[in-house]
């Protein structure tokens, strides 16, 4: 008997984030998601950076690492170099992951590590009360912005999949059902996967709402019903995945293609997904055959005495000189 | 000494050189000095061979091995009477001044000396001036000599050899020290693969052969070989690290390419499958996109449970500095190999330098422990590289291998290291099997500030970490009491560290423990003051030497018995401050009354060292001294 999500829950700590968080729906998500695949809590690493996503480790019994701003993509990557038998995710904000950490994430895309980056999408720094984020729209007035946002916005979709990322899609804090089967499919997935989680913040983000979403501005004229902004990838038969490297370069354009779209039609889903590049762990295991069977942090270092085993002898022989 | 342009294989000469002389029984001390430039400026090598054991440069060069004018031009003062330059004849017409990498200051004080002397403009006037006072001038006609190589190989494009310079200089040079050549030519086997290696050889022996008919008996210089009747090895910092590292288990290494860091890191990947009494395990070295992935990432690696850590400079580790507060807030057992080099800024990067001890010291927002070590030499930089992961794990947090550029990249000849003995000690990290029936804190609170670690990925240990403050589990707190709690926890594994580690792994004393007259000093410095001190001795002078090694926590109490009611205490560094100095007078109140300091980029020479000794001893020396020596 497997474990319920239920398991997953750490009730030592009282989940501070506001309320109507769509950090609520990640955690949940979290939750069911570490719950169907059949993980135990000891197996699961979960990394993130600064701000309210970066509590998000607090509320999952799972071990947690919960780093500083930008950096949950390099901690992580320590991790599972050291361990690559830990299933690590990474967690972070979008001003965490694209602004401040841009760096990394660029450069874990050309690693392809065999692990999971969340960025919980809301437009606005929280914790420092509404700054605008990389992902806000310009000419945007969030409602603690003094002057409407002057900078452009990053498409975190598009950058992720030219910076080599062979997992890339999008789902939404609120649908947790489609959240947790997109974090599963980025588990499962053989190599670096990267969600991007539009999540609302009902504090500072006063446009792009859980209403907004819904489409509640946009009722349809006949039925009065709103209509919903979101629409799923899978619905339009978009079909993501590289079978074949000859397909790659066509996909990752359709990938970026669809990910120009925002405002009143706003797709989730998998935009991206290959297989077939080389992770860094078999790129390390080519090199070091025992690589997962002895990873670093699985290696005895000394012996029944506890003196070091490495023999340097192969070291010294090039160094020697009589 | 052999210089050149950067590119043209100042260091493979050099290299060849220390080699040959090491396979004769011969002890060897070498320092690379070179610019921030892949190809042009000048570079050179200063090596010391010696029968006995060498430990720094002396001023003096019995031989200088000029590639090109600007060597001569630049080092022709260092040349000792009865030495010799060997030199391009074919450049000897040259106006000095028309050489276009050298800087206008450097010109300047050129043009200075040229009138003061004297001297007239071209090259051969300079040579001139030397040979009046007493070096011999060995030129040697490059060109015609390569044509005549290339003849012999077959090759037609000179282009394609005129890297060779380096070799035909080795040959001229071993020549005239009369110097056994099947040692050269083993130096090169070593060095090159065998095709290039065979054709070094024609060179070499070429080169010898022409100065062995053109300059006869004129070299007073010898080297001769002798038995080294035991195992012996020549290498550098960087390399005798990188061997410290693997032995002491680090298995995850991080870096960013810097200078003169890098070295390591490339050493240990190119090494990376490791050989053990069983079965063959691994080091991953990891090139991240910047320092701060590399801090971060070795402390990730850390808290999986591998020995990890990563090597930088000063530039780097200014970027790597909020990470080092996250490691010392969550107790993480990371190294950081921390090659000090001329600052600030981008500075002097490829100089040397002793200027960020305060910086090593208290880089980090908050409070929080770190363990300085300062390793003084090569076989140091060995010992050391191992013993700081044992350190890093037995009191869970930062350390902070501190070295610098001189012995990074210096080499120096040794005894083959003993470390079979080399004990591993992991601190306490508690099993899946010791977990079963309690209920985990990964920062409990206990006596002593240390809580058992749990590696993540154990079964019945999940816990949590934070860069917020945190409670034992490792939950955000921000909680009066359990911050107050925590903070001491922390601090006092420091505490721990002080009473633990033995003083001998703490600081070195040489010299005369009781003498009224006391050296202090850390790091590269170390060489040259043993040196000078062994020389002052023999003149009848009465000194002492403490070689300070753990600055934090440094072992005050002993320090402050060591120097209560010295007559003259003597504070040595590579920095303008006398920052060790400082710290001595900060900790134990007793501030040293001497300093002789040097920040000129380079290391300082035991000729230097040893007299602004003297001048203080014999009362002829200000209170601060500042050494300019070397090129």
């Amino acid at each position: 008997m497997g474990l319920k999500p239920s398991d997953f829950r750490n009730s030592d700590v009282f989940a501070d984030w506001c309320p109507g968080c769509g950090d609520f729906g990640i955690m949940n998500a979290l939750h069911m998601a570490f719950a169907e695949l059949g993980l135990e809590p000891h197996q699961i690493v979960i990394v993130s950076g600064i701000g309210c996503s970066g509590k998000e480790p607090h509320n999952v019994k799972a071990y947690g690492v919960h780093t500083l701003h930008g950096r949950t993509l390099p901690f992580a990557m320590g991790i599972k170099v050291a361990n690559p038998n830990l299933e690590v995710l990474a967690i972070g904000g979008d001003g965490d992951g694209l602004g401040i950490g841009a760096g990394h994430f660029v450069n874990a895309g050309r690693r392809n590590l065999d692990m999971t980056y969340i960025i919980h999408n809301n437009g606005v720094y929280g914790l420092t009360k509404g700054q605008a984020s990389p992902t806000l729209q310009r000419n945007l007035k969030t409602k603690s912005l003094p002057k409407p946002n002057i900078n452009e916005a990053v498409n975190p979709i598009g950058l992720a999949v030219i910076s080599g990322y062979t997992f890339v899609a999008r789902s939404y804090a609120y649908d947790i059902k489609h959240l947790k089967e997109i974090i599963k499919q980025g588990i499962q997935h053989k190599g670096l996967a990267f969600i991007d989680c539009l999540q609302p913040c009902p504090t500072y983000n006063d446009i792009n709402t859980k209403e907004w979403y819904a489409g509640e501005d946009r009722k349809d004229p006949t039925t009065g019903k709103p209509q919903s902004r979101l629409y799923k990838l899978e619905e339009i038969g978009f079909d993501p995945n590289v079978r074949d490297w000859s397909e790659d370069f066509k996909k990752k354009v359709a990938a970026i293609d669809k990910a120009r779209e925002w405002g009143d039609r706003i797709p989730i889903g998998v935009f991206y997904k290959n297989e077939l590049e080389p992770t860094l762990q078999d790129r390390l295991s080519e090199r070091i055959p025992f690589y997962l069977s002895k990873p670093p942090a699985k290696q005895k270092l000394s012996d029944e005495n506890g003196f070091s085993k490495v023999n340097l002898t192969e070291f010294i022989e090039d160094l020697k000189t009589s | 000494m052999a210089g050149g342009p950067q590119g043209s294989g100042v260091d493979t000469a050099a290299n060849i050189f220390g080699r040959a002389c090491g396979y004769g029984g011969l002890y060897v001390f070498g320092r690379r000095e070179y610019h921030s430039n892949i190809k042009g400026l000048h570079s050179y090598f200063h090596l010391r061979i010696s029968p006995k054991e060498t430990l720094a440069n002396i001023n003096d060069v019995d031989l200088l091995a000029a590639f090109d004018a600007e060597t001569a031009v630049r080092h022709i003062n260092e040349v000792a009477p009865e030495g010799g330059i060997i030199i391009d004849s074919q450049q000897m017409n040259m106006k000095v001044l028309d050489i276009p990498t050298l800087p206008p200051e450097f010109k300047d004080e050129l043009i200075k000396f040229m009138n003061e002397k004297n001297i007239g403009e071209t090259l051969k006037d300079l040579l001139d001036y030397a040979e009046q006072k007493n070096v011999h001038v060995y030129p040697v006609p490059y060109m015609d000599l390569l044509n005549q190589i290339g003849e012999k190989l077959g090759i037609e494009k000179i282009s394609k050899i005129t890297r060779m310079i380096n070799v035909l200089t080795i040959g001229v040079s071993f020549a005239l020290f009369k110097y056994d050549r099947s040692l050269v030519e083993k130096a090169i086997r070593t060095t090159f693969p065998e095709k290039l290696a065979d054709m070094n050889i024609t060179a070499l022996n070429h080169a010898c052969n022409y100065a062995e008919e053109n300059f006869k008996d004129s070299f007073k210089h010898r080297l001769e070989k002798t038995d080294a009747h035991e195992e012996r090895i020549f290498l550098t910092g960087n390399q005798a690290v990188a061997m410290g590292k693997v032995l002491g288990g680090c298995r995850v290494q991080t870096y960013y390419p810097i200078t003169p860091a890098a070295d390591e890191s490339e050493y240990l990947e190119a090494h990376e499958i490791l050989k053990t009494s069983g079965e063959d395990e691994a080091i991953i070295v990891i090139q991240t996109e910047d320092e701060i992935a590399a801090i971060n990432s070795a402390s990730g690696a850390a808290l999986a449970g591998a020995r990890a850590a990563t090597s930088t400079s000063g530039p780097g580790f200014s970027l790597m500095v909020e990470g080092l507060s996250w490691a010392g807030n969550d107790e993480v057992p990371v190294v950081i190999t921390y090659y000090q080099r001329g600052a600030p800024a981008t500075g002097l990067p490829t100089r040397h330098g002793q200027a960020d001890l305060r910086f090593a010291m208290h880089a980090g927002h908050g409070e929080f422990p770190r363990i300085i070590l300062a390793s003084g030499d090569i076989k140091e930089c060995f010992y050391d590289a191992a013993k700081v992961f044992n350190l890093a794990e037995k009191y869970q947090m930062p350390v902070i291998h501190l070295l610098d550029k001189a012995m990074a990249n210096c080499s120096q000849t040794y005894p083959v290291f003993d470390y079979g003995k080399f004990k591993i000690e992991r601190g306490q990290i508690l099993t899946e099997k010791e977990l079963e029936n309690q209920e985990y804190r990964r920062f409990r609170f206990t006596e002593t500030g240390l809580s058992p670690r749990v590696v993540l990925g154990t079964k019945n240990g999940v816990h949590w970490y934070t860069g917020d403050e945190h409670n034992e589990i490792g939950h955000i707190s921000e909680e009066p009491f359990n911050r107050r709690l925590m903070v001491e926890k922390r601090m006092k594994k420091l505490e721990l560290v002080e009473k633990e580690v033995p003083i001998e792994e703490k600081l070195n004393f040489f010299g005369n423990q009781d003498s009224e007259n006391i050296v202090v000093s850390w790091g590269s410095p170390k060489g040259a003051i043993i040196e000078s001190l062994n020389l002052l001795k023999s003149e009848g002078f009465s000194l002492g030497f403490m070689q300070i090694r753990m600055i934090n926590p440094l072992p005050t109490d002993y320090i402050k018995k060591a120097l209560e009611g010295k007559k003259r205490i003597i504070d040595v560094e590579d920095n303008y401050s006398g920052q060790l100095g400082g710290i001595i007078k900060e900790k134990t109140g007793i501030a040293p009354n001497f300093h002789i300091l040097k920040y000129t980029g380079r290391p300082m020479t035991t000729t230097e060292v040893y007299n602004a000794l003297k001048a203080i001893l014999t009362d002829k020396a200000p209170e601060r001294q500042v050494l300019m020596f070397g090129s």
